[in-house]
């Protein structure tokens, strides 16, 4: 292991450029960790995000030598190429400074995609009983664990194509809702997830299932919303 | 009818026509290996398509599965690397749809008629 990482870094927003830094190296060091020695040693008005540093917060995300990863978990060994790491913020996102981006229209997309449970039981209800074995149930648990990073959304092409795509996690979360037999908003769902912004613009090139960190795969959530939508369509219930 | 339910149709007929198309090009490539070994001169080749129904159904078949398909898929490509609107896309994927039923059938019928 050399002694020096190389590491360049996006300063600016929209118009900024790349500046080197040179930091020491260590063992299990991750990006995270790069980027917090250059903030605290070399450069304290480098503006980065993070919170956990454990990989359950979804808040560090970053494009490292030009690929979508989330830093805290992601180790320089792995990634650097040529003792050199190049790293930036993500993609397809304004960036309010260096590798802060405004997450706003991400997660707006969410709430377009109706992201949110719509449920119907009252406090007076039992609880349901969801059998972990259904495949309604299979199929929800495979989106389920999705932390909200953006790395999918930062991955995927069709986002640059057309920007009102609402995205590989907006539609995994729609995809894990209809799979929710609780919840009692599935047409209006369904309604807001098709078409050439939702689903049925997937071009299923599998990036964003290539890069997302915790192994979602939202091209298939998105499949079967497809399949979903269509059939609700040929129906005349879309 | 939605802009959404629309957009779900055309993703619905596309997929449709692609398991046709499927069929229809593995057929034609077939075809086109047996109907080498038979003369390949003008005359050799209407001999056989001449007043031939099951020619003129399959080909026909094709035509129709291309109409569907081809202008679906260029629509999305015009609206995706061109920039082009919704409406100016729709407009030009119809104008290919109806260029390639005419031009498509038109070609068929001139194989087939006696």
């Amino acid at each position: 292991m050399e002694s020096t990482l190389h590491v360049r870094v996006w300063r600016g927003a929209k118009q900024g450029r790349y500046v080197d830094y040179d930091v020491p190296r260590s063992a299990s060091q991750t990006v995270l960790d790069v980027v917090t020695y250059i903030q605290r040693r070399l450069e304290p008005s480098l503006a980065y995000r993070f919170a956990c540093r454990v990989g359950m917060c979804g808040s560090c995300a970053m494009t490292v030598n030009g690929v979508p990863r989330w830093t805290c978990r992601t180790h320089v060994e792995k990634v650097a190429q040529d003792g050199t790491l190049t790293i930036g913020p993500l993609a397809h996102l304004p960036v309010i400074r260096d590798l802060v981006t405004d997450m706003r229209e991400f997660f707006d997309k969410w709430t377009r995609a109706r992201g949110t449970f719509a449920g119907r039981a009252t406090r007076h209800d039992d609880f349901v009983r969801v059998a972990p074995a259904t495949p309604a149930r299979v199929a929800a648990d495979a989106g389920i664990e999705c932390i909200g990073c953006g790395v999918c959304y930062a991955a995927c092409d069709v986002v640059a194509w057309r920007p009102a795509f609402l995205g590989p996690a907006a539609l995994n979360r729609a995809w894990t809702l209809v799979n929710d037999v609780r919840d009692d908003g599935q047409k209006e769902r369904l309604r807001a997830v098709a078409g050439d912004a939702g689903c049925h613009a997937c071009h299923t090139q599998g990036s964003c299932a290539e890069r997302c960190p915790k192994r979602i795969a939202p091209t298939a959530g998105i499949a079967g919303l497809k399949r979903l939508a269509a059939r609700a369509a040929m129906r005349g219930d879309l | 009818m939605t802009g959404a339910a629309v957009q779900a149709k055309l993703w619905y007929w596309q997929r449709i026509s692609a398991m046709a198309l499927a069929v229809c090009v593995v057929v034609h490539l077939a075809l086109i290996v047996l109907a080498a070994r038979g003369g390949l001169t003008a005359a050799d080749i209407l001999g056989r398509t001449r007043g031939n129904v099951g020619f003129a159904v399959f080909y026909a078949a094709f035509v129709i599965a291309c109409t569907v398909h081809v202008p679906i898929g260029l629509r999305t490509i015009a609206q995706e690397w061109l920039g082009w609107r919704e409406r100016a896309s729709s407009v030009a994927a119809l104008l290919v749809a109806a260029s390639i039923l005419v031009l498509g059938l038109r070609a068929v019928y001139a194989v087939v008629a006696t």
